[in-house]
């Protein structure tokens, strides 16, 4: 069975990813909205940015995040100022760090189901006396929403699966930053190898059961198109 | 004062729009042209679809755009069919003809009712947009337009994405929307048997630029500046079918001016109907001919002559009474008859197309 110190690792790390994935819509829909719709220079730079964390090795994104949160970094400093205190060894500070890292699994299927729609919906929505904004919670939302179903579900999964950025910026402490992802890398560190196969079992079904509903789900959606 | 003002100017890579217009706030518009010839931009345009740098729309009293005003298309009380019926896959049918009806305050439940009635799409409310065919679709997309209470429709070549058959579907429709709309409607083709069905103003369109414009027999039978619809100039004339000679299976059609006889496609006497008699259908003979196979002979009086693409060949504007018919003879011939402004000829009319 799993242990408490187990569960407590999957809780953290359902919770983490939750708050990272909510996050991570607010954000990314209005940036994959402007990145699909718009024909400015900056594009290209903003898309590749967004883009980085799938290149970057984590431990680089983390070691940056570090700086950047910790007492003498810009955002750290930041946070001091307001009263929030430091980030780095913290819950929100594994939020921030994960809402960064996942930001293109969020982005990049959004942009790709915006850019799919066309131009055409939303110029009839416009003829229809719908305002933009109401043309992109009316028309756009919901003809992207498969685009949002995946987009969701990747971000979950990838933000579930995260190990080096979470190391650089939790530190690993029992109960607050120790994932699940970390807590088997704990119990391989200490030979406890069977407990190590249970939750890794457990993330294991978890994940293929994920990506196979979604699977299973793509192609009806696309149909409704 | 014109009730609907446009001019736009636009400056695309290899496509310029230059248009000064007034149009009429009744009846069909039709904007006629070849592709390219910058019709549907000038749709768009006014939809407010297109921002051209320079423009004026004044509708009806309310500016829609000049140097300091700009209405966006969501708030231009318009309706528009796009060429593909662009449906809202994510709704039912009834869902896409509240779209616009809940988003326009001024929208009356009777206008849906209405919409659905002058479309005949009652028996297709529940139904989801991809189980439609194609002519279905397009009847939903004007019904959509209408539904919302517009004070003009816009419709950018509806039937040009739909074979021959889907057209017959639909035309009645269009049809109807012009016997019973009282708003204008502007719509754009390059297909001349739409546009002489249908059309009561005429503007044609070349290269971005305004060729012609003005209600359509009169436009038609211009040869200071003859307008193709289609593959040969030729003109409209409104009518009423007269007579029908069972015996020998043809219709009379009435114009003002006289008669032209046509087979019978079993209109019943009354029903107003156009002709469209094509210029190279149209001979010319200065004594009363002898018996001849051509059996439409009208008396006419030569009006105006005009320059025609060869130079060998001119055309001869000819009143019917208050009528004008257009006939193409070669050079030749017009100076061995001594054609001439004001001299009475017979006019031989050699084939009438008859549209509904």
């Amino acid at each position: 069975m799993l242990t408490g110190s187990d569960l407590q690792a999957l809780w953290l790390t359902v919770r983490l990813a939750a708050t990272a994935t909510l996050i991570l819509f607010l954000l990314g829909t209005p940036l994959a909205w402007w990145l699909a719709r718009c024909r400015s220079w900056w594009k290209a730079p903003v898309g590749a940015i967004v883009a980085l964390p799938l290149v970057l090795p984590p431990s680089v994104l983390g070691f940056y995040l570090l700086l950047a949160l910790g007492e003498k970094g810009p955002i750290g400093w930041l946070t001091q100022t307001l009263g929030l205190g430091m980030l780095p060894f913290t819950f929100w500070g594994l939020v921030v760090a994960s809402v960064i890292y996942s930001l293109p699994f969020m982005v990049q299927p959004l942009q790709n189901a915006f850019e799919a729609i066309g131009e055409r919906p939303l110029e009839v929505a416009a003829t229809l006396r719908a305002s933009p904004l109401d043309a992109f919670f009316s028309v756009a939302v919901p003809l992207a929403r498969p685009g949002f179903v995946t987009a969701g579900i990747l971000s979950f999964a990838h933000t579930v699966g995260e190990f080096g950025v979470v190391l650089m910026i939790g530190g690993n402490i029992p109960g607050v930053t120790r994932v699940a992802s970390l807590q088997i890398y704990s119990h391989v560190d200490a030979g406890e190898y069977a407990d190590a196969h249970r939750l890794s079992a457990v993330l294991l079904a978890a994940s293929f059961a994920v990506l196979l509903a979604m699977y299973l789900w793509r192609p009806k959606a696309g149909k409704s198109l | 004062m014109p009730d609907i003002a446009a001019a736009f100017k636009l400056d695309w890579p290899g496509f310029t729009l230059d248009v000064d217009l007034n149009l009429p706030d009744r009846g069909v518009t039709a904007l006629f042209g070849p592709s390219g010839s910058g019709k549907t931009t000038l749709l768009r345009c006014i939809a407010g679809l297109e921002r051209p740098v320079h423009g004026r729309l004044l509708f009806k009293g309310q500016v829609w755009q000049d140097a300091a005003t700009w209405l966006p298309a969501y708030r231009r009380p318009l309706g528009y069919v796009f060429q593909e019926a662009s449906l809202f896959p994510h709704l039912s049918v009834l869902g896409n003809l509240r779209y616009g009806m809940k988003r326009n305050p001024a929208a009356q439940a009777r206008g849906l009712d209405q919409a659905i009635e002058l479309l005949g799409i009652g028996h297709l409310l529940e139904r989801q947009p991809a189980t439609l065919s194609g002519g279905e679709r397009q009847r939903v997309g004007i019904a959509r337009a209408l539904a919302v209470g517009p004070e003009v429709l816009l419709m950018d070549e509806p039937l040009a994405a739909l074979d021959l058959q889907r057209k017959r579907e639909i035309l009645p429709y269009l049809d109807r929307l012009h016997d019973e709309l009282e708003i204008p409607l502007f719509y754009v083709s390059h297909a001349p048997d739409e546009v002489a069905r249908l059309a009561d103003h005429l503007v044609a369109l070349d290269n971005g630029r305004v060729a012609a414009s003005g209600p359509l027999a009169e436009t038609l039978a211009r040869i200071d500046l003859p307008i193709r619809l289609g593959e040969d100039i030729g003109v409209v004339l409104e009518a009423t079918v007269g007579v029908i000679d069972s015996e020998w299976h043809l219709a009379r059609a009435d114009f003002a001016g006289g008669s032209l006889w046509t087979r019978d496609r079993g209109l019943p006497a009354g029903r107003r109907v156009r002709l469209r008699v094509l210029a190279r259908d149209v001979s010319l003979a200065v004594a009363e001919p002898g018996p001849s196979s051509i059996q439409n002979c009208l008396a006419g009086r030569v009006d105006s002559l005009g320059d025609d693409e060869h130079p060998g060949t001119l055309l001869v504007r000819v009143a019917v009474g208050e009528s004008r018919l257009i006939a193409r003879l070669t050079r030749r011939s017009a100076a061995r008859l001594g054609i001439a402004p004001g001299l009475p000829v017979h006019v031989q009319v050699k084939s009438v197309a008859l549209m509904e």
